[in-house]
Parts: structure tokens; sequence; C-alpha cells
């Protein structure tokens, strides 16, 4: 397969990974894991064969940058008693809060929901960025969104 | 998404193998492409930038990334050249799109001076193959860096203009840019 100049892909597809990331890690780590994110497919880029999907190669890298990120925030020392203010993040996301909700669900069902509302990818995409089946995708999705509906209504 | 810190990581990197930008020229935009070799591509606006870019991609490296900053000093060259301020250009040039006989009719092109002109007999004389006439034709229909390499400078036998990737008003253009005649 031939692949595209580097720069289709930032055109096309760099928005849908930034959305993405907004989504999954928070509009304030989002810049730091798309820069992640474009380093790290442009330096393998040249290697690659045989992909025919370009938009979730670059998913499933932002979804790893995703989980870095996640476990560089785990080590971070939690302030106690006063909450910094943080300015307010860009509105990109219509509902943050919502946004929040979706972050707290387990690994598997947050990158699936995320995918599928944030980067509007169907099942059998969402599958192949969190390497599972069409079905299960489907599954993952309907499970984070229970759990979602459930905290949104309590 | 900030792109621009993108591009400047990735240079610091040495991860951006082509890097292009547009140039304007008194005969519409061109777009310009340098490897760390030198220039490895100029294109005139009647070129299909897609396909230049796609070429490229396909044979050279596919990290190709529009960065405006790395084709300051090739902007500057060709502006001062349009002008009548300059005669030779600095950037050196990538020869990696150009192989064989094709190769040596350009290397053999790119010594015509300034203000020069040659016989595409001539040429094929001058890059090691006196009867090969037609090729060194091709050779110049294809150039992959015109203005850089002049293959404006290569007429046919008697004067005539032959012919002319960037059309033959440019080929034109650039001669009597050379000549002195054009500046105002």
């Amino acid at each position: 397969m031939k692949l595209p100049p580097f720069q289709m892909l930032l055109d096309e597809h760099g928005s849908d990974v930034h959305r993405y990331l907004a989504a999954r890690v928070g509009p304030v780590d989002a810049d730091d894991c798309w820069q992640e994110t474009m380093l790290s497919a442009l330096r393998a880029y040249p290697g690659l064969r045989h992909q025919t999907n370009l938009r979730g190669w670059l998913l499933r890298i932002a979804e790893r940058k995703a989980l870095d990120a996640h476990r560089a925030a785990s080590r971070r020392p939690v302030p106690v008693e006063v909450v910094p203010e943080r300015p307010a993040p860009p509105a990109e996301r219509p509902d943050p809060a919502l946004w929040q909700a979706v972050r707290q669900l387990p690994g598997k069902q947050r990158a699936a929901v995320t995918l599928r509302f944030a980067a509007d990818l169907d099942y059998a995409a969402i599958g192949r960025v969190i390497e599972c089946s069409e079905d299960a995708a489907r599954q993952n999705v309907r499970a984070g969104l229970a759990s979602v509906r459930r905290e949104w209504v309590r | 998404m900030n792109t621009a810190e993108f591009v400047k990581r990735a240079q610091a990197e040495g991860l951006i193998d082509v890097a292009y930008a547009g140039v304007d020229s008194p005969f519409g935009h061109l777009t310009a492409a340098v490897t760390g070799a030198g220039i490895v591509r100029l294109a005139f606006e009647g070129e299909e930038i897609d396909g230049v870019l796609q070429e490229l991609a396909d044979r050279v490296s596919p990290r190709v990334l529009e960065v405006p900053a790395r084709l300051d000093d090739v902007r500057r060259e060709l502006d001062e050249y349009f002008e009548g301020r300059r005669n030779a250009f600095e950037t050196p040039v990538d020869w990696q799109l150009s192989h064989g006989f094709h190769l040596k009719a350009r290397e053999a092109c790119y010594a015509i001076p300034f203000g020069s002109v040659l016989t595409y007999a001539e040429l094929a004389a001058a890059a090691g193959s006196p009867r090969a006439v037609r090729a060194a034709g091709q050779a110049m229909a294809r150039n992959p860096v015109p203005i850089v390499v002049p293959c404006h400078r290569v007429l046919r036998t008697g004067g005539a203009l032959g012919g002319y990737g960037g059309g033959l008003d440019v080929k034109r253009w650039l001669l009597d840019l050379e000549r002195g005649d054009s500046l105002f």
C-alpha cells in the first residue's frame, strides 16, 4: 500500500485524534498526549506495512498515550483541602461533567464510549482500536453507557 | 491541537524527511520541497499538488510535512533570481529523483551558466551521449527541479523554444530575464 504524505494524516485526522484525546484524558492533558501521539506516529510511519486504516492506527497510538497519561496522573500527588482553581477548559466538549463520568469508567468501556461518541467510529473500527471483536466493542459501549446513565441519574 | 509545536519537535528530532512549502513567483504559486541534501522538487502552479506530494512520499519518504521555515533560503534565493539580483543558486540540489542518463543530462544542464543556452543535441553531447538527443529532451521535460536546474536554457537547434513543463510563456519569461530584457 502507498503511504500518503504524513501532512495528509495531520490534515485529515489530526483534529479527530485531538477530540478523542480531549474526551479521553480531559482538555488539559490532551495537548501533550496529542503531541506524543503524532510524534510516535511520525517515527513509526515509514515502517508501516499493510495498513489500510490510518485513522484507526492513529487512534490506537492515541489510546496508548492516553493510558500512559492515566498512569502518570495516578502517580501524581493529590492535592488536599485546597483545590487550586483551574482555568476553564476549552469549550469543545458540550458537557464536561458527562465526559468526566465517562472517564471514571473501567478501561475498555471508557475507550469504547469515547471512540464511539467523540471520534464517531463504528463498532468494527472501535474493535480494531481496543483489540476486541465488533460484538465485544458494542457490548463495551452499551455497558459503559449504562453505568454513565446510572451515575448521571443519581 | 498545536500543529506548529508538533512540527517544531519533529524537526528537532530529525523526523521530517521532506519539507515543503509554497513559494510565490511572477508566474504563479510554486511548491518547493527540500530534504537534508538540498532541493529535491520544484513544482509549477499547474501541477497537481496532491500528486506531487504523493510522488515525494513514494520515492523519497512518506515523512512529508509542510514546513515553510525550512524553505526560507530557497524562497529568498528564488525571489532574488526573479528580481534579476541573483544568477546562481547556493542551495544544493538533491538528485535522488534522477537516475541513469537523465541524471547525467540534468547535471550537464545544471552546469549551463546564467544567460547561456544549449541545444538539446549539445546537451546530449555534454552528458556523454551525443546521439541521445530525444532522451536529453525527456530528461528536461521531466526535470524535477526546474529553474534551479535550468532546463529553460536548452533550446531546439535553430533557436526554437522546444517545450517547457511550466508552459512556453514561462520559458520565454526566464530567457528574457537572463538576457536582461524583462527588467522594467
